[in-house]
């Protein structure tokens, strides 16, 4: 067992999420089941080998610094669970 | 021959000659979608009217003797993860399924821009994470070959699109295979270009560095004619290439005379079909047949390849889909007391179980503690896969591959995840090192296609067009036709 329950709910506030009780055994048990298997990453020596981030070997594309029209306001709002005048409205944050 | 059942090259001759109409050729491809998806669920959602009202400016352009493109007025569906302003993109995911683009990818402009048609957009695993395309929020697309089977993924309903001709050409997106094994079940061609050839700008993101749009389509004419209009630099994606993009067309000569091609011995061990080796080797022998010699040759690092892949690929995804968070767009959960409940809650109710996992996968492996045992040390190992692709290219013009272990599966098949993800071995290693790679259909198992994949040096997608279009008019595997005898 790489990870147990708590792990897993751990894991999951780091990624805003939740798993329900119901589900926490099965949900652990596949997680494990899948470190498990990277284990055999484990088996190769990686000394002085580089990592590959990106396969491409491009870097700083760049391009005239010149304003160009972007999303109005309305466009972005147009997708909004919630507007607040010209903003995206949330439930309270400060007390 | 019904209209659905052909090419988007043969349409455009009849558009040129006047044989059919553009509405024609439209109304046809709505009314077999009308027959068929009933069965088949390939849509998330249809745009009838404004098909129909570019079909009409089509024949408008036609009647005035306007130069045009061979997908000019000719109808395809689009994979529901590539956003079309005004029109709903989903990702097949809950916490979309409200969501109204207000731009268009830039593959979208650029087919906009010869003047093709939308039917609509096509189902997917939820962000593209599956190959079965059963982990769709809304629907489950059923291969049309066996409505008992999957479709493949991530891709599928573009795939079961194109087989069941309720579009005659379609786009999709690949990760980690979810073009090319769809085009497989299917019996469809699929390309994936070279990372960097086509502008993912307004593709959703699911994992940045691995990626790609490209075609699922009847022939590998018809792939090329896609390429042909959606590969180049985009400004909005710095990590497209700014590289010239050739004419396809003109690397559809049949003759592979003196090519070499390399059969990796991993892709051809333990796990692999019998039936599948068998049509895939029999492939191999058609190529001999064409003149083409054959090259053993092995991939060291391919067993490391599905593991790399499964840490890499969430890793990133967490990252990406950090933006799904209730506020700007997309699902929210109402009944939250505070900002960060509400976004706990609209993710857990918006992303399906598959994403959930890998969005926790994700943040395991980049979490402290974790980060040089499993993220590093997976982008150490794609440079070693890299570098095995390299060396086989000293050796070799194109590599020669099963596209997938198996034909298409049963729906519900309870497999767990991990054995689900092990079946993407023969895909992955080419999204690892940006490889471009296409599958094509090369004969049947057990009543259901075969894919074989070519996969070719970064930026040669010539080479692997050649390859694969010198097999096909050799053969006539891909004028096999789904539900055909119905």
């Amino acid at each position: 067992m790489k990870v147990s329950a708590e792990d897993v709910r751990y894991i999951a506030q780091l990624s805003r999420l939740t798993v329900p009780d119901s589900e926490m055994e099965k949900f652990t048990q596949q997680f494990n089941e899948i470190l498990n298997y990277a284990d055999i990453l484990q088996k190769i020596d990686m000394e002085g080998i580089e990592a590959t981030p990106y396969v491409l070997h491009i870097s700083n594309s760049f391009r005239e610094d010149v304003a160009k029209p972007g999303v109005s306001c309305e466009e972005a709002l147009k997708n909004a669970p919630a507007v607040h005048g010209d903003g995206f409205k949330v439930p309270r944050v400060i007390k | 021959m019904e209209l659905y059942r052909l090419t988007a090259h043969e349409l455009h001759e009849k558009l040129l000659k006047k044989e059919l109409s553009s509405v024609e050729l439209t109304k046809a491809l709505y009314k077999r979608i009308d027959e068929v998806e009933g069965d088949i669920q390939a849509y998330v959602t249809i745009d009838k009217e404004n098909a129909l009202a570019q079909a009409k400016k089509v024949d408008k352009m036609i009647a005035a003797g306007d130069k045009i493109d061979i997908l000019t007025g000719i109808p395809g569906a689009i994979k529901d993860n590539i956003s079309t302003k005004g029109l709903r993109t989903t990702c097949s995911s809950k916490i979309l399924s409200n969501f109204i683009p207000v731009y268009d990818a830039h593959v979208i402009r650029k087919l906009r821009g010869v003047d093709t048609i939308f039917l609509g957009k096509t189902n997917m695993d939820e962000f593209a994470m599956g190959s079965t395309t059963e982990t769709s929020y809304f629907k489950v697309t059923r291969n049309p070959w066996n409505l008992d089977m999957v479709p493949g993924g991530s891709s599928g309903g573009s795939a079961a699109a194109i087989a069941v001709g309720e579009a005659i050409w379609s786009l999709g997106s690949d990760t980690g295979g979810s073009i090319r094994q769809p085009a497989a079940f299917n019996g469809c061609a699929g390309i994936k270009p070279t990372y960097g050839r086509v502008s993912r700008y307004g593709c959703v993101a699911f994992a940045s560095s691995l990626d790609q749009i490209g075609p699922i389509t009847k022939d590998v004419t018809d792939a090329a004619a896609v390429l042909n209009v959606i590969c180049g630099k985009d400004e909005n994606d710095s990590t497209s290439l700014n590289e010239p993009v050739p004419d396809f067309f003109k690397a559809l000569v049949p003759d592979v005379k003196g090519f070499k091609i390399g059969l990796p011995k991993e892709y051809f061990g333990e796990g692999l079909d019998a039936g599948v080796k068998d049509t895939i080797m029999s492939a191999v022998k058609k190529y001999e047949e064409l003149g083409a010699k054959i090259v053993e040759l092995s991939l060291p690092h391919t067993e490391y390849a599905v593991t790399t892949y499964y840490i890499i690929a969430p890793a990133e995804a967490s990252a990406n889909l950090a933006r799904y968070d209730g506020v700007r767009y997309g699902y929210r959960n109402f009944e939250a007391a505070s900002a960060p409940e509400m976004t706990t809650l609209s993710r857990t109710d918006g992303f399906g179980p598959e994403v959930r996992r890998r969005i926790m996968l994700g943040t395991y492996v980049l979490s402290s503690g974790y980060y040089d045992a499993y993220y590093k040390k997976a982008m150490q190992v794609r440079t070693l896969i890299r570098r095995d692709f390299k060396e086989a290219f000293e050796k070799c013009d194109v590599l020669l591959t099963p596209t997938s272990p198996v034909v298409a599966y049963p729906i519900d098949w309870k497999m767990s995840p991990l054995t689900i993800y092990l079946l993407d071995v023969t895909t992955i290693p080419v999204n690892m090192a940006g490889l471009p790679g296409m599958s094509i259909p090369c004969g049947f198992s057990v009543g259901m296609p075969v894919g074989m994949q070519i996969i070719g040096r970064v930026l040669d997608e010539e080479t692997v067009l050649r390859v694969a279009y010198t097999f096909e008019q050799a053969t006539d595997y891909h004028t096999k036709y789904a539900g055909g005898e119905k």
